[in-house]
């Protein structure tokens, strides 16, 4: 499948340990910024109770959902366990500090929704 | 090339070690794991139930074989350690073969002590330790009829319940005059073997066993005044001796345990030690709790973070017989210093002691209903002081003034389905399957497979009594200082210690002095961290947003949807046509799906989207109306009455000193919300006795009242003091806050504050010393000088604007 990259800001957009939403057709996707400057998106929909995940708090490779405070994976999408589900992940690279994200999931969630 | 570590013996205190070390840096050494018993690793607490038949071996493994191939550990089971040669850093075992170490661990637990009787090496003598004694006993309890148990302390009476439950006879032979003596005082002793007589259990005491007898097999004992009492089995629990043999035969200094330091490093500095077989302090344990501790501070020191010290365990016990609840804590004997507070119901089996020293609970003694054990034990561990509720002690945390669960807390009365977790809706079966399935041993583990007491945390003392019932108890809930989470071994109180000190003035720099384990914390921690930093440097504009949970970040507070709801302050419940107005029309504007009248007196908003956030600020301030702080850990309300303007019943102007407490205390962040409530007379219709700082008007002057809550526990406040004019309110209502603001841990309230360190110790702060008092007040209007601009005015006019923005939208 061809990758199709979408420039969607650059990196001084986003906090350090923070998240900023992208509107996308499908609906909206939440592009986290770690402590390392690593990038990541996924669905902003928590798998529990669809819980909006840019609003979380970000620590070390996940982050935290502000309704329920479920842990969940930046780059996978995953639940950190005991919690069960996945929210979907998107691609992302940078050129520089320019930010590009597919609007293709990853395989590997059926929460694509 | 890594290091390696060795670990002799397999049990609960020797892999909980290895678990915490895997917790801390998986990667730090490879793990050599040598266990004398061919088993995994076991819960051996459980070992009573099993023989009850209430569980089975399976049922009370904590790790399987596959634990350690995942975790890269090698196993050696049925293999014994022989010998340790200290020069060239390697363990001998049984086969031979030799292995050698960097760091080794000694865990060899204890032994159970077999008293020298002529007959004690007869087949059918045993101890009750581990499964081997238990497999004897299930099946001498097939070819059997009469067992003795030789002991009636806590492990001799788990034993002899089991085996009756096995269908056999059993006698007990004690050689005191009380059961259990070390844990139980005369009367409660005595209604302990009055419910174990009942169900049939044969006890003799003071019994002195001289001999026992039989061909080749036990037949029967003699005891030293003749009796004779025959049998097929004989249990000897009289006690367990650390298992010290193979440390001091390779002459590493042992006592009565292998003498180890705070770091629990034994006097070979290559050799640690924890569990049962130690001797810290002079103390040697034999319950699960402090070898859990013990654990934690051992990993800590092998993976060299070095900052855990193992300073001694409180402990308490409950027996695991079914349907007998006992507990005790403490020094229950008490000496001459110290009084005694006794409540004893004789026909309903209720028993209750405390041992109080300086209106301080020393020790505990329960019979019949434990379920306040866990309370009376966190005040004996926080040295609580308890004179102001000294009267009501005896009857329990329920009386209290806690409207909550009162007498429904008898969790073994407790059906399936009963709720334990109204949050999470998590009923009592919930709880006991997850724990069972999930082996799970501790709250914490409970909280995170259930999800029970981890929202508003009112059922915790029920969570903590379920975990207790099902797994049996005679270990403690919770270590006596809590780290602040999983992310590091220091306390609310040593990080608060720690930024003031060291002048940390950001939560990054707090992260790194104390050494976190996790590279940014977590949820729980950072917005803790950052609550401190700001509190001690109120001037240095350290606040990190991304360390603020989501509603402090966006000033607003996020609802079910991710929409959010606005509400504006009402100075001391006041409004006007106008602001009414404006409120109106911003309903009307944003399309608002519901206008709800608060409890704190003001309207709220619902339903607005992040983005509409600033405009509608913007429309709202143009009214003159700003921020409420609904969302925050914050002051949040100043309730009043109309007060002596209007009401014929007023003694003073509530409404005024309401407003004037409010435009003093706005802006400022607080542990956990702050609410505070004028009432004009004691007919108090501002409800501020169920407030953080309530104040209630009397003809001659004013009463202050603190500690309220009218939230998850309803709380009665506590009467501070009585003052004469508005200005000394005011006072004290900024000195009161503060020290809340200066001493409270993070998302603790004022209620759960005044009842952890007494009211006398507020008193002694606010009340006696006016000095204190007015330096408490100066440092929160310092404080306060930085706190006082409105957040919703600066974003409505553009600051964080990146918050309220998407920073892209992508058309199909």
């Amino acid at each position: 499948m061809s990758e199709e990259w979408v420039e969607v800001g650059s990196l001084s957009d986003i906090p350090k340990l923070g998240a900023r939403v992208v509107n996308a057709p499908g609906g909206d996707i939440a592009v986290f910024r770690t402590a390392e400057d690593g990038v990541f998106a996924l669905r902003d929909a928590c798998p529990h109770k669809g819980g909006p995940l840019s609003q979380g708090i970000v620590h070390g490779d996940r982050v935290s959902c502000p309704l329920h405070d479920w842990k969940i994976l930046l780059d996978s999408g995953t639940a950190v366990a005991p919690d069960v589900g996945c929210a979907a992940s998107y691609p992302t690279k940078m050129d520089g500090d320019t930010i590009f994200l597919s609007l293709t999931p990853n395989e590997g969630c059926p929460n694509k929704d | 090339m890594k290091e390696r570590l060795v670990v002799i013996g397999n049990g609960m205190a020797g892999m909980r070690t290895v678990e915490e070390i895997l917790k801390l840096d998986a990667e730090a050494y490879d793990i050599t794991v040598f266990g004398a018993e061919p088993y995994g690793n076991y819960n051996r607490i459980m070992l009573s139930p099993v023989l009850a038949g209430d569980k089975t071996i399976d049922e009370i493994m904590i790790n399987d074989e596959q634990w350690y191939v995942d975790n890269n550990i090698t196993l050696y089971k049925g293999r014994t350690i022989v010998d340790i040669d200290r020069k060239a850093r390697k363990v001998i075992v049984d086969d031979g073969s030799e292995y050698e170490y960097d760091r080794l661990l000694i865990a060899t637990g204890s032994n159970p002590f077999i008293i020298p009787l002529p007959g004690h090496d007869l087949d059918g003598v045993i101890a009750f330790r581990d499964i081997n004694d238990v497999d004897m006993m299930v099946e001498a309890a097939t070819k059997h009829k009469h067992a003795v148990v030789i002991g009636g302390g806590l492990l001799g009476l788990e034993a002899a319940n089991g085996l009756m439950q096995q269908g056999m006879k059993v006698t007990v032979l004690h050689l005191m005059d009380t059961l259990m003596e070390r844990q139980m005082d005369p009367v409660a002793g005595k209604m302990l073997r009055q419910s174990l007589e009942e169900r049939g259990m044969e006890i003799l005491m003071p019994a002195s066993t001289k001999e026992i007898v039989g061909d080749g097999h036990v037949e029967k004992v003699v005891l030293e005044d003749g009796r004779e009492i025959e049998c097929g089995i004989v249990v000897m629990a009289v006690g367990i001796r650390p298992n010290i043999e193979l440390a001091s035969k390779v002459g590493i200094h042992c006592e009565r345990g292998i003498v180890v330091n705070d770091t629990m490093q034994t006097f070979d500095p290559r050799v640690y030690s924890v569990g049962e077989c130690v001797q810290h302090r002079g103390e040697v344990y034999g319950l699960v709790a402090p070898l859990f501790e013990m654990a934690k501070v051992c990993a800590n020191q092998l993976v060299q973070h070095g900052i855990a010290f193992y300073e001694g365990s409180v402990t308490s016990t409950k027996l695991k017989v079914t349907g007998i609840d006992l507990f005790s804590a403490g020094d229950f004997t008490g000496n001459e210093n110290t009084e005694e507070l006794v409540f004893q119901d004789a026909s309903r089996g209720v028993y209750r002691k405390l041992v109080i020293e300086d209106n301080k609970v020393k020790g505990a003694v329960m019979y019949g209903d434990t379920i306040d054990g866990s309370w009376y034990f966190d005040l004996m561990r926080d040295e609580t002081d308890i004179t102001d509720f000294r009267e009501k002690i005896l009857f329990g945390q329920a009386h209290l003034g806690d409207s909550g669960h009162g007498d429904e807390n008898r969790i073994e009365m407790m059906s399936a389905s009963a709720e334990i977790c109204g949050c999470n809706g998590v009923s009592k079966g919930d709880i006991v399957n997850s724990i069972n399935i999930n082996k799970l041993l501790t709250l914490e583990e409970v909280r995170a497979h259930t999800k029970a007491s981890s929202s508003c945390g009112s059922c915790t003392g029920l969570v903590e009594s379920v975990l207790a019932h099902t797994i049996g108890g005679d270990y403690s809930v919770a270590p006596h200082l809590k780290p602040m989470c999983a992310c590091t071994e220091h306390t609310h109180d040593e990080v608060r210690g720690a930024i003031k000190t060291n002048e940390l003035k950001s939560v990054r720099a707090a992260l790194d002095f104390l050494e976190w384990n996790t590279p940014d914390g977590c949820g729980k921690c950072r917005p803790a961290i950052n609550y401190y930093v700001m509190c001690q440097y109120p001037d240095a504009e350290s606040d990190d947003a991304q360390s603020r949970f989501i509603n402090e970040r966006a000033h607003a507070n996020i609802q079910k949807d991710a929409t959010y709801s606005v509400i504006p302050r009402m100075w001391g419940g006041g409004t006007t046509p106008t602001e009414l107005r404006a409120i109106a029309d911003v309903a009307d504007k944003y399309e608002v799906k519901t206008v709800h009248v608060t409890g704190g007196q003001r309207i709220g908003l619902y339903g607005l989207t992040k983005q509409e956030l600033p405009e509608v600020w913007s429309d709202l301030n143009q009214a003159g109306l700003v921020s409420g702080h609904a969302y925050g850990k914050a002051l949040r309300t100043v309730k009043t009455c109309v007060g002596k303007e209007w009401c014929r019943f007023g003694t003073q102007d509530s409404t005024q000193l309401g407003i004037d407490l409010e435009k003093m205390t706005w802006g400022s962040w607080t542990p956990h919300k702050y609410k505070m409530a004028a009432s004009g007379c004691p007919r108090n219709c501002a409800e501020a006795t169920i407030k953080d700082f309530g104040v209630v008007c009397v003809d001659s002057g004013y009463e202050l009242h603190v500690g309220g809550n009218g939230g998850i526990k309803v709380r009665v406040t506590d009467l501070l003091t009585t003052v004469k004019t508005d200005e000394e309110v005011l006072e004290y209502g900024a000195a009161f806050m503060q020290i809340y603001r200066e001493e409270a841990h993070y998302l603790e309230r004022t209620a759960p504050w005044i009842e952890r360190v007494g009211l006398a110790y507020v008193k002694e702060h606010i009340v006696d010393d006016p000095d204190n008092r007015k330096a408490l007040a100066a440092r929160f209007h310092f404080s306060q000088s930085f706190s006082q601009d409105d957040p919703w005015e600066a974003r409505a006019k553009g600051a964080e604007k990146h918050e309220f923005e998407s920073m892209k939208s992508i058309n199909a």
